[in-house]
C-alpha cells in the first residue's frame, strides 16, 4: 500500500521540483537504407523513420497521460548518416540532412539526431563528405543535429579532425549568423562517444545497436535540489546519501516510462540515461544544486568536488533503480540551459577554465558555451583538443558544443529560444595554439588503453 | 512494478471548501470509478486530499477523465489530478 507522504512527495516532485522524463528517443538503424543514388537512399530513409516512429510522439503522450509525468522530448537517433550514405556517389550530403528534417516533422518529434561521423581514427571518404556538408545542412534544417567522434581512449586522438572541426564550427556560425548561429547549437564533438545516448545535439544510433530501440533520458536537479535543502549543515556522507534517494526515485520513474513505451509501441527498451538536465527555468538547475552544497556561486572553489560527488551519487543511487544504463549518464553543465549557469557565467564567477575542470567529473563537456565571434578556428580546435584530451586519457565521454557568434564580443549576449536558452558570450585565452593544431596527425591512445 | 492492478490515486491541492469530495465522488461515478480509500489532511495550510480509485477496465490515456478533473478543479479552485498507481509503485515500492 502506498502511503499518503509517498503520494504528497511525489506530486511536490512534479510540480514543484520540475521532475520530468526529459526524452523518449527512438533509435532506428538506417544500415539497409543504403543505395546507389541519393534519390533512392533519402526515400527509404524518409520511409523507414516514418514507418517506425510514426506512433512514438503519441505513446508518449499517452504515457504521460497515464502517469501524470511530464514528458519533455520526444526523439530520434539513427545511424551516422556518412555508414548510410558512403555509397550513393553524392559529392554533398545536405540531401540527407533535408530527409531527415522532413521526416522528424512528419513524426512531430522536435529532433533527429545522426547526422554524425565516427572518424577517432581517420577519415573514410564518406566522413570527409559528411563533415564538409554541415555548415550547410544545419542552417538550412531546423530538427536536424550533428556530432562527430574525434576520439577515444581506444584509438587516441584524430588530430586532423580535430582541426577540420574548428573550422567547420565557424563555418556553421557564419552560415547561421541570422540566427545567433544556432547552427552550432546543434553540433557536438565527442570523445568516447555512447551509441546509445538518448540526448541531442548528440544522439546517434552505434553501428553495433539493435534494429530499432528505445533510450529513455531522465532529468531531475530540481528534485535533488530540494532533497539536498532538507539535510542543510550536515556532513557530506548524509548529503550524498540523499542524493542516492531522489536519483533513485527519479530513475524508477525512467524505467517506468521506458518499460511501458517499449511495451507499447513493441521495440526493444535500451537503456535509462542516468543525466541530471538542466533546463533554463529556475528550480531546475545543476548549477544551483551545486550552491545548494554550500558554494556562494557554481564555478567558485569546491565546484568540482561537489560536483564530482553529486555525479557519484546519482549514479549510485539511479543504477539500482534500473536493469539497463548507459548513454552519458551523468550530470550536465550547458551554460546557456542551465538558470544558475547564465548567473554564474554572467558574474564572471564561472569561467570557460573552470568548466573545463568541471568536465573532468561529469559528463558531457564543455556544452552549450557562446564564445566571441573573433574567436579563431584554430582556437577553438585548441579548446576541442583539450577536451579531447580528457576524454581520451580519463576514459570517459568529453564533448564540445561550442558557439562562435559572429560580430559579438564578452558583455553581450545571445538568445536561442526555448530550452536551448540564453548564453552570455565568455571570454576565451588569446594566446595562439595555431601551430600545434597545425601540425595534424593522431595522438596516439594512451598506455592504459592496451588492456588486452 | 505492479502493472496488473488497474488503481489510480487522485489527490486534490488547495483551498479547503464546500463541495470538493462531492464534486469529485460525483465524477468518479459519473465513469463508474470506484473510490476505495480517502484521506486529507492539512500541509503547509495546503488542503490535500488523497483518493485511492478502482478504474475497472477504464484506461485513463483512453479517456477524458483527467481533463474532467482539471476542469472540475479550475472551477473549485484546487488543483486535481489522477495518476496510474504505478507510478507511485515504481518511486516508493523496490
Amino acid at each position: 500500500m502506498i502511503n499518503e507522504y509517498e503520494i504528497i512527495e511525489t506530486m511536490q516532485m512534479f510540480n514543484k521540483e520540475h521532475l520530468d522524463i526529459r526524452t523518449i528517443t527512438m533509435g532506428i538503424s538506417l544500415m539497409d537504407c543504403a543505395a546507389s543514388t541519393v534519390e533512392e537512399s533519402c526515400n527509404k530513409i524518409y520511409d523507414k523513420i516514418c514507418r517506425y516512429a510514426g506512433n512514438l510522439v503519441a505513446t508518449g503522450e499517452q504515457i504521460s497521460k497515464k502517469y501524470g509525468i511530464p514528458i519533455i522530448h520526444k526523439r530520434i537517433s539513427v545511424t551516422p548518416i556518412a555508414i548510410v550514405a558512403a555509397a550513393c556517389g553524392a559529392k554533398d550530403y545536405t540531401p540527407f540532412a533535408k530527409t531527415l528534417d522532413r521526416a522528424a516533422k512528419t513524426c512531430g518529434v522536435n529532433f533527429v539526431g545522426g547526422f554524425s561521423a565516427l572518424v577517432q581514427k581517420g577519415y573514410t571518404e564518406s566522413d570527409k563528405i559528411l563533415i564538409n556538408s554541415i555548415p550547410e545542412a544545419l542552417s538550412t534544417t531546423e530538427f536536424v543535429c550533428s556530432s562527430i567522434n574525434l576520439a577515444s581512449t581506444r584509438t587516441g586522438i584524430n588530430m586532423d579532425a580535430v582541426r577540420d572541426m574548428g573550422v567547420i564550427i565557424k563555418k556553421t556560425a557564419e552560415a547561421s549568423a541570422d540566427r545567433s548561429a544556432i547552427g552550432c547549437a546543434k553540433l557536438v564533438v565527442f570523445a568516447n562517444a555512447p551509441e546509445d545516448n538518448p540526448f541531442m545535439a548528440g544522439a546517434f544510433l552505434g553501428p553495433g545497436e539493435p534494429e530499432c530501440v528505445i533510450n529513455v533520458g531522465i532529468s531531475g536537479p530540481g528534485v535533488v535540489k530540494h532533497a539536498l535543502e532538507g539535510v542543510k549543515g550536515r556532513d557530506l556522507g548524509v548529503v550524498a546519501e540523499t542524493i542516492k534517494k531522489a536519483a533513485f526515485k527519479i530513475t524508477r520513474v525512467g524505467e517506468l516510462v521506458a518499460r511501458e513505451a517499449s511495451e507499447r509501441l513493441g521495440v526493444p527498451f535500451g537503456i535509462i540515461d542516468l543525466s541530471l538536465a538542466p533546463t533554463p527555468a529556475v528550480g531546475d538547475s545543476v548549477a544551483r544544486l551545486l550552491e545548494e552544497f554550500g558554494l556562494e556561486t557554481c564555478g567558485t572553489w569546491g565546484t568540482t568536488a561537489a560536483l564530482a560527488m553529486l555525479n557519484d551519487a546519482v549514479k549510485k543511487g539511479g543504477i539500482m533503480a534500473s536493469s539497463y544504463v548507459g548513454g552519458l549518464s551523468g550530470a550536465f553543465i550547458p551554460v546557456s540551459e542551465d538558470e544558475g549557469m547564465i548567473a554564474a557565467a554572467r558574474s564572471g564567477e564561472l569561467k570557460l577554465e573552470k568548466l573545463e575542470a568541471m568536465t573532468c567529473v561529469c559528463s558531457v563537456g564543455l556544452d552549450m558555451i557562446a564564445v566571441p565571434g573573433d574567436t579563431t578556428a584554430e582556437t577553438i580546435s585548441g579548446i576541442i583538443a583539450d577536451e579531447m584530451a580528457l576524454g581520451t586519457f580519463n576514459n570517459k565521454t568529453t564533448a564540445v558544443r561550442l558557439i562562435p557568434v559572429p560580430g559579438k564580443g564578452v558583455g553581450d549576449s545571445v538568445e536561442f529560444g526555448g530550452l536551448l536558452g540564453t548564453a552570455p558570450i565568455m571570454p576565451v585565452t588569446k594566446t595562439s595554439c595555431a601551430e600545434f593544431i597545425h601540425r595534424g596527425g593522431r595522438i596516439p591512445a594512451p598506455i592504459h588503453s592496451m588492456r588486452n | 512494478m505492479e502493472y496488473e492492478k488497474n488503481t489510480a490515486v487522485v489527490t486534490v491541492l488547495g483551498k479547503d471548501r464546500v463541495g470538493i469530495i462531492a464534486g469529485i465522488s460525483t465524477l468518479l461515478a459519473e465513469y463508474g470509478i470506484n473510490i476505495k480509500d480517502i484521506s486529507q489532511t492539512i500541509l503547509d495550510d495546503i488542503f490535500t486530499m488523497v483518493m485511492m480509485v478502482d478504474l475497472k477496465d477504464l484506461q485513463i490515456e483512453n479517456s477524458d477523465i483527467s481533463d474532467k478533473l482539471k476542469a472540475l478543479g479550475d472551477e473549485l479552485g484546487v488543483q486535481i489530478t489522477i495518476q496510474h498507481t504505478g507510478l507511485f509503485n515504481a518511486m516508493h515500492k523496490i
